[in-house]
């Protein structure tokens, strides 16, 4: 590579930086300056953009949350405002082992995922069908009232492994904590056009009014390619051409559902105490 | 450096294409195409990069040490895509989840690193930001081409909007669905790289080996 030496005489004086850039490129000092300079550079113009851009993400992804809590819920039309209509939710922290809302967190500020990664607020699991590891002990859940106060919707988070994912997303149940009224992953990545038709409208819509569990509690629910001996009411058609993602579903709505999850706040709503 | 602006703009798009011609950037090319939206978006992306890292590599052409040239590319490269990935995530949030790993895999897209190496760091840094972004729209000419056959037969859609209608909702047309797995784009681009040499013979390389008719002495 030509270098530009006939300048060195010229620049003698032109300080710290001048010298540097007038070493032959190939030089030890020189290959130090450029990567360390290199790196500073970059590094502050890549935490520049991090910072400058992060309040906007925030209120992306927290936007984005909330789009889905309301489409969850039936809620959602496009063009609502998003922060205005999601004014109707209660948010609460529930403490999953007793069924018990617990104020020693504020639901605005709680964040499920940071708890269940956290040692303090979370168990690893043993039995673990969903794939997640670890498991919170607090999950922000979210209730829906009626005009006259009385209970309407529960929307519950729920995660758990596909086929090449973590499927996040909210299950809603009616006010008896037994009737689906919908299902809905907000971030996943399954196969589009196999797994990935967790998103289509028609699949979803499957889920409205299924049943968790019979009369005894015994939890029934499955997705599977046919529908279980007890019933239709608790069958989900399983995904064509997605027998992992489905599987997958099957497992977290199950262990979510079941006594690991939701089952002693379920127990609750059935029998009228929320 | 006999080329004109204007031809390495245009040279990439057909023929000196980064994916038919030199067979670079193909992994990037299989995982983003099953849909036409991702293949634009990562398009730009790849475009602007190109662009934006030949020309800062350029600018310090001079000024890199040999020993650690490709490092130091690697690093205005990834500055780059970090750039983007964060700039998506702030103003075109559906975009950048459906994108999701693709665009900070950009980094190891063989054709920013080919065009770094070839081109800026012996060229000055106009010529080499023509060049960049000319293999950047190169790159995003296949891109779309695959993504279009894949999206329209693989979900019966073209940017999502149903063209046609697939029997999952309720249509008539029963969806390919091994367009929409990686190895479909292994076929297609294999087939555009066949139409692209029989367009054009002279891209078509020499066999390495010729059965010579040697003289007896």
């Amino acid at each position: 590579m030509p270098e530009d030496t006939g300048q060195t005489e010229k620049t003698r004086n032109k300080g710290f930086v001048r010298r540097f850039l007038d070493l032959p490129a190939d030089s030890v000092p020189k290959t130090v300056f450029v990567a360390v300079s290199l790196c500073l550079v970059a590094s502050m113009i890549v935490s520049a953009a991090a910072v400058t851009l992060r309040p906007l993400q925030a209120v992306n992804a927290l936007k984005d949350k909330q789009i889905n809590i309301l489409q969850v819920a039936g809620r959602y039309e496009p063009g609502t405002n998003v922060a205005e209509a999601f004014k109707v939710f209660e948010p609460r922290v529930l403490e999953l082992a007793t069924g018990e809302f617990t104020d020693a967190f504020d639901p605005a500020t709680f964040d499920d995922l940071a708890a269940a990664s956290d040692p303090e607020t979370s168990i690893a699991l043993e039995n673990d069908p969903a794939s997640i590891g670890r498991q919170s002990k607090f999950v922000t859940v979210y209730l829906l009232r009626k005009d006259d106060g009385s209970l309407d919707k529960v929307i519950l988070p729920l995660h758990g492994y596909g086929l090449w994912s973590t499927l996040y997303g909210f299950i809603s149940l009616e006010a008896n904590g037994n009737d689906i009224y919908g299902l809905q992953f907000y971030q996943h990545a399954e196969t589009p056009g196999l797994g990935a038709e967790v998103d289509n409208p028609r699949w979803k819509a499957l889920w409205n009014g299924k049943k968790l569990a019979d009369d005894s509690g015994n939890l029934l629910i499955t997705v599977a390619k046919t529908a279980p001996p007890e019933g239709p009411e608790y069958h989900v058609d399983a995904l064509a051409g997605a027998t992992l993602t489905s599987v997958g579903v099957d497992n977290l709505v199950r262990f979510w559902m079941g006594e690991a999850g939701y089952a002693p706040f379920l127990a609750k709503l059935q029998a009228g105490e929320i | 450096m006999a080329q004109t602006r204007r031809q390495m703009l245009v040279d990439p798009l057909v023929d000196n294409n980064p994916i038919t011609l030199q067979v670079l950037g193909i992994c990037s090319a299989l995982a983003v195409t099953s849909s036409l939206q991702v293949s634009f978006v990562m398009a730009i992306a790849v475009t602007l990069v190109t662009g934006f890292s030949s020309m800062f590599i350029s600018m310090l052409r001079n000024h890199i040490p040999g020993s650690i040239r490709i490092i130091v590319q690697m690093v205005i490269i990834a500055s780059l895509v970090i750039i983007v990935d964060q700039v998506l995530k702030a103003y075109a949030f559906e975009i950048s989840k459906t994108l999701s790993v693709f665009v900070g895999l950009i980094i190891t897209n063989c054709i920013v690193m080919g065009r770094a190496e070839a081109f800026a760091m012996k060229n000055p840094p106009v010529a080499s930001f023509i060049d960049g972004v000319g293999n950047g729209l190169g790159y995003g000419l296949i891109l779309m081409l695959v993504g279009f056959i894949r999206e329209l037969f693989g979900a019966g859609s073209l940017f999502g909007f149903n063209i046609l209608q697939t029997v999952n909702n309720g249509g008539w047309y029963v969806p390919n669905g091994m367009l929409l797995l990686p190895p479909s784009a292994f076929f297609i681009i294999g087939l555009l790289i066949w139409a692209f040499r029989t367009w054009k013979p002279e891209q078509v390389e020499e066999p390495e080996y010729k059965i010579q008719v040697v003289d007896a002495h």
